[in-house]
């Protein structure tokens, strides 16, 4: 039987305030040898808001897993940290009372979450509400004009007055309760074998209906809003939920093939495509370098993780300033300079931390739709993590996606904070214990012969 | 589902192991190449975010060099040179990409990298504070330095003064003419320093160079002192007062030219050491050199210092007396002519030498390193490099050069109620090209405080500088300012 570990939880969540106080100390103490002055009311602010989300966590969701809400605390903190340090930087753009605003809607929303959805399969009769919903919020920026949704040459964006919402980042959680509902459904008729092909079991060409048209939806977001990041994103996690619902590891070869295919159609067609890839291959090269749109940001970020080298700078002592939109997209690399490589490993194992807590959710679950969402959110923010840290460090093209919980941005904490409420929900249902027999049945049903 | 959930968890963990190996490589593989990358200006700002030590003279009285704190969020810390062009080649300048005289040599002092300092900056790193260098306090004497370089510079002549104390070695003047004001050099707007820089570089006059050290001259007469050396300790019966053969005129064997006194002056056929330095005749100077033979005469110029590597800490270029090239070569090597070619810093060092009673000192510009609190951390002990004669002999060529302020060539560098000791020179360069002017001395001769080498180049000196008349005068403020009259 399970504990709920609610002490172990409080412990750690102060820990985690800790660790987050004490880099923010640091910072100060690294740019002019002074703690901020802020620093109390930042402090009491944090740790409030984390204590609130503790307590709805406690009555709300008491077996839920207590490692989630610290961990994200973590890294939520040490973005906000970051953020504060390259607004004292100078590097406009960059606010950390506004980070911390909405980190504190961001908790609003987790709480609100776990109070109003006291049983997430209420989602799975949302099926198609929710898919509605997400290919709603995709399209408004490409319907819209471009004054109103395109920022640096990204059309994702809403913009009304001074407000600008992403709605990607909600349509990601909409479409991955869709997915998750949708193929629980209909998961029987897509495992279905078809021909089979060397060692691989072919679908039935009538199936591929579903595929052909999530993947013409990625593509259509790749062409109208120039963003290869979401487009990705959504269909690596399709096809991923598609492979657990299904088991055949077909969908996942034929959505690899058809998402090269089509992003390589693109790439012929539309010239930022290829531009991105020409990037990662030849950052180094000179003329790539001083080219407008060429690698210079994406040198920045790997000067500045190259200059914090394995222990760092000490946070306040770099020059996070130096990389391009280094608050938002390459957070990742400002880090990596102050804190070296020892802090990028730290935050990439708290990462794989979250996610990983999210699968065990998923395996531990005893129903399909709550496996398929739980698997769905976690592998979806470890793609995320994926495309977004190995473009900035250069592994794989970059295509700009928010470093969840860290990058600047209050559409992403907002959606974030859902999906961790989502997975808090399932794993205080999986995690609690099933309801005992009033009467030991056994006994009285042992026949006599 | 649970057995794909898995492969998909396997997945996950895949795609974190690649980027902790990736970020793995760049932190700790490609981090050097990637920090020195010319286009991370990182390394050029971490210049001015460490709080540079000072560089100080007159036991820290005197700042040569200072760090201002401008506040700025990129380029905080600035250096200035407050006292400018009189002190240039001795401490030198911090440029954007580049550094030289002092503020190359010590650099890890002043920036606070060298391992001496290493506790202090491992408080600094806990405390957070900017790292902030030692303070290096040099051997000069600022009114030494400033007398010989308005001096140097009033004759409006290119060339070179160096002081030294006899008895430690301290450098207590250096001054190289021309000179120029080293804070344009030490902006921080890279494309002014360039410009500022290449103009220097492309001066024809070379003010760049430190003539007091880096570029080496025919000694001329100078160098009869050190002749006179190695002549008086090849056979310790002699003395100032031996007879040496003094013609008017000295066929060079092996060749049909004959070898004139300065000016076709005579000295009378034969003469003692001492008359024979105080009016400075060639040829018996020219016959001893050819008496005690090359090996000798080089041997002599060694413990000197002469083709010994040295470093005050700035790298010396070394000085030499050239090949042997046979009799006639010898005979003019030994008058300080043929490949004769010293630096001015050697030629003081003769002069400090024979002062010291015979022992030559390490010449050295680095009088102490002081921590940020003021504190010392090292001080630098006087070092012997070579006894260069016995004290006797030194005490004869004290003799033969006072004979030279008292009653030759030398009268310029006369001092009021203090006995001075010296030698001119002014050495052929080319036929028909102006001489160098020379002048070496030290005072008082019973208890030397200053020796000092005055060198007026050629080309720039006019057809009638000897060294008695436009370097002794020099020599004799920078021994009146040291010695404090």
């Amino acid at each position: 039987m399970t504990a709920k570990r609610r002490g172990a939880q409080l412990g750690m969540l102060a820990f985690a305030v800790l660790i987050v106080m004490g880099a923010y100390a640091s910072v100060g103490l690294g740019i002019n040898g002074k703690i901020p002055s802020g620093m109390l009311g930042y402090g009491l602010g944090l740790g409030g808001l984390m204590l609130a989300a503790y307590l709805v966590l406690a009555k709300w969701a008491p077996w839920a897993d207590p490692l989630l809400l610290p961990l994200v605390t973590l890294v939520n903190g040490i973005g906000l940290v970051m953020i504060y340090r390259i607004e004292q930087s100078g590097q406009a753009g960059a606010s950390a009372t506004t980070q911390l605003m909405w980190t504190a809607l961001g908790v609003v929303m987790f709480s609100a979450t776990l109070i109003v959805l006291k049983d997430h399969r209420a989602l799975q009769r949302l099926t198609y509400t929710a898919g509605f919903v997400g290919v709603v919020l995709m399209a408004i920026p490409a319907l819209l004009p471009g004054s109103l949704s395109e920022v640096q040459g990204a059309k994702i964006w809403i913009r009304i007055g001074g407000f600008s919402i992403q709605p990607g980042e909600f349509a990601k959680l909409a479409l991955v309760v869709f997915f998750a509902g949708y193929l629980v459904a209909k998961r029987d008729v897509l495992a279905l074998a078809g021909r089979r092909l060397l060692f691989i079991d072919l679908p039935r060409a009538r199936d591929l209906g579903p595929v052909l048209i999530t993947w013409a939806f990625a593509i259509a977001t790749l062409v109208l809003e120039k963003d290869l990041g979401t487009s990705l994103l959504l269909f690596g996690a399709f096809i991923a939920m598609l492979y657990i619902a299904t088991q055949r590891t077909s969908w996942v070869l034929i959505g690899i093939l058809l998402f090269v295919g089509g992003a390589f159609l693109a790439g012929q067609i539309f010239s930022h495509v290829e531009a991105r890839f020409n990037v990662w291959l030849h950052a180094e090269d000179p003329a790539l370098y001083d080219a407008g749109g060429g690698s210079y940001q994406l040198m920045q970020g790997m000067f500045a993780m190259g200059s914090g080298g394995i222990l760092g700078t000490g946070l306040g002592q770099g020059y996070p300033r130096l990389i391009p939109l280094s608050f938002s997209d390459f957070i990742f690399t400002a880090t990596g300079e102050e804190l070296g490589l020892t802090g990028l490993m730290a935050i990439l194992i708290v990462y794989a931390l979250i996610v990983e807590r999210g699968l065990r959710t998923s395996l531990t679950a005893r129903d399909p739709f709550t496996k398929l969402l739980a698997g769905g959110l976690s592998f979806i923010l470890a793609w995320q993590i994926f495309i977004i840290v190995g473009g900035v460090t250069r592994l794989i093209p970059l295509t700009g996606l928010v470093t969840p919980f860290m990058s600047a941005g209050g559409s992403a904490l907002l959606a974030n904070w859902m999906l961790i409420a989502l997975l808090v929900r399932m794993s205080d249902a999986a995690r609690r214990p099933p309801p005992q027999a009033i009467q030991d049945e056994g006994l009285t049903q042992v026949m006599q012969r | 589902m649970n057995s794909t959930l898995k492969r998909v968890s396997v997945a996950c963990l895949l795609m974190f192991g690649l980027l902790m190996a990736n970020v793995t490589y760049i932190g700790a593989v490609k981090a050097d190449g990637l920090r020195t990358d010319s286009r991370n200006v990182r390394g050029f700002y971490a210049r001015y975010a460490i709080d540079r030590g000072w560089i100080t003279a007159d036991n820290g009285k005197t700042t040569l060099a200072k760090t201002v704190d401008t506040g700025d969020k990129t380029f905080r810390f600035e250096r200035e040179y407050p006292l400018g062009k009189p002190f240039t080649h001795v401490v030198g300048w911090f440029a954007p990409e580049s550094a030289s005289g002092i503020e190359a040599a010590m650099n890890r002092y002043l920036d606070g990298s060298h391992p001496d300092l290493v506790v202090r900056r491992a408080i600094d790193l806990v405390s957070g504070k900017p790292a902030k260098g030692a303070s290096v306090d040099l051997t000069l004497n600022s009114k030494a330095q400033e007398i010989a370089y308005k001096d140097l510079a009033g004759t409006g002549k290119r060339g070179a003064v160096v002081a030294l104390e006899p008895k430690t070695g301290k450098i207590l003047a250096m001054v190289s003419v021309p000179s120029y004001d080293p804070n344009p050099l030490a902006k921080v707007d890279k494309a002014a320093v360039n410009k500022a820089y290449n103009k220097l570089n492309k001066d024809d006059n070379k003010p760049l160079l430190n003539r007091a050290i880096n570029l080496t001259f025919a000694p001329g007469s100078t160098f009869k002192t050190v002749t006179s050396a190695a002549y008086l300790s090849d056979d310790t019966s002699r003395d100032e007062n031996t007879q040496v053969d003094a013609p008017d005129s000295l066929p060079l064997p092996g060749t049909n030219i004959s070898l004139p006194n300065y000016h076709g002056e005579s000295c009378g056929g034969r003469a003692t050491l001492l008359q024979a330095l105080t009016i400075s005749c060639n040829t018996p100077f020219a016959i001893m050199g050819m008496d005690v033979g090359y090996d000798k005469l080089k041997e002599q110029a060694e413990k000197f210092g002469v083709g010994q590597p040295l470093k005050i800490p700035m790298e010396v270029s070394p000085s030499d007396i050239g090949p042997d090239e046979g009799k006639a070569a010898l005979a003019k090597t030994a008058i300080g002519q043929q490949s004769n070619q010293m630096t001015p810093l050697q030629m003081a060092m003769v002069a400090a030498g024979i002062a010291n009673q015979g022992t030559v000192m390490k010449p050295y510009l680095v009088n102490k390193i002081m921590g940020p609190d003021g504190a010392e951390i090292e001080g630098t002990d006087p070092e012997e490099l070579d006894e260069a004669v016995t004290p006797e002999v030194a005490g004869e060529l004290t003799k033969m050069m006072i004979g030279v302020i008292e009653h030759g060539t030398g009268g310029a560098a006369r001092l009021p109620d203090i006995t001075v000791a010296g030698k001119t020179g002014t050495a052929e360069t080319l036929p028909g090209k102006p001489s160098h002017a020379w002048f070496i001395s030290f005072a008082p001769v019973d208890n030397p405080k200053v020796a000092v080498a005055v060198f007026v180049e050629s080309g720039s000196a006019g057809n009638d500088a000897t060294g008695g008349a436009v370097a002794a005068p020099i020599a004799h403020d920078v021994m009146q300012a040291v010695l404090g009259r």
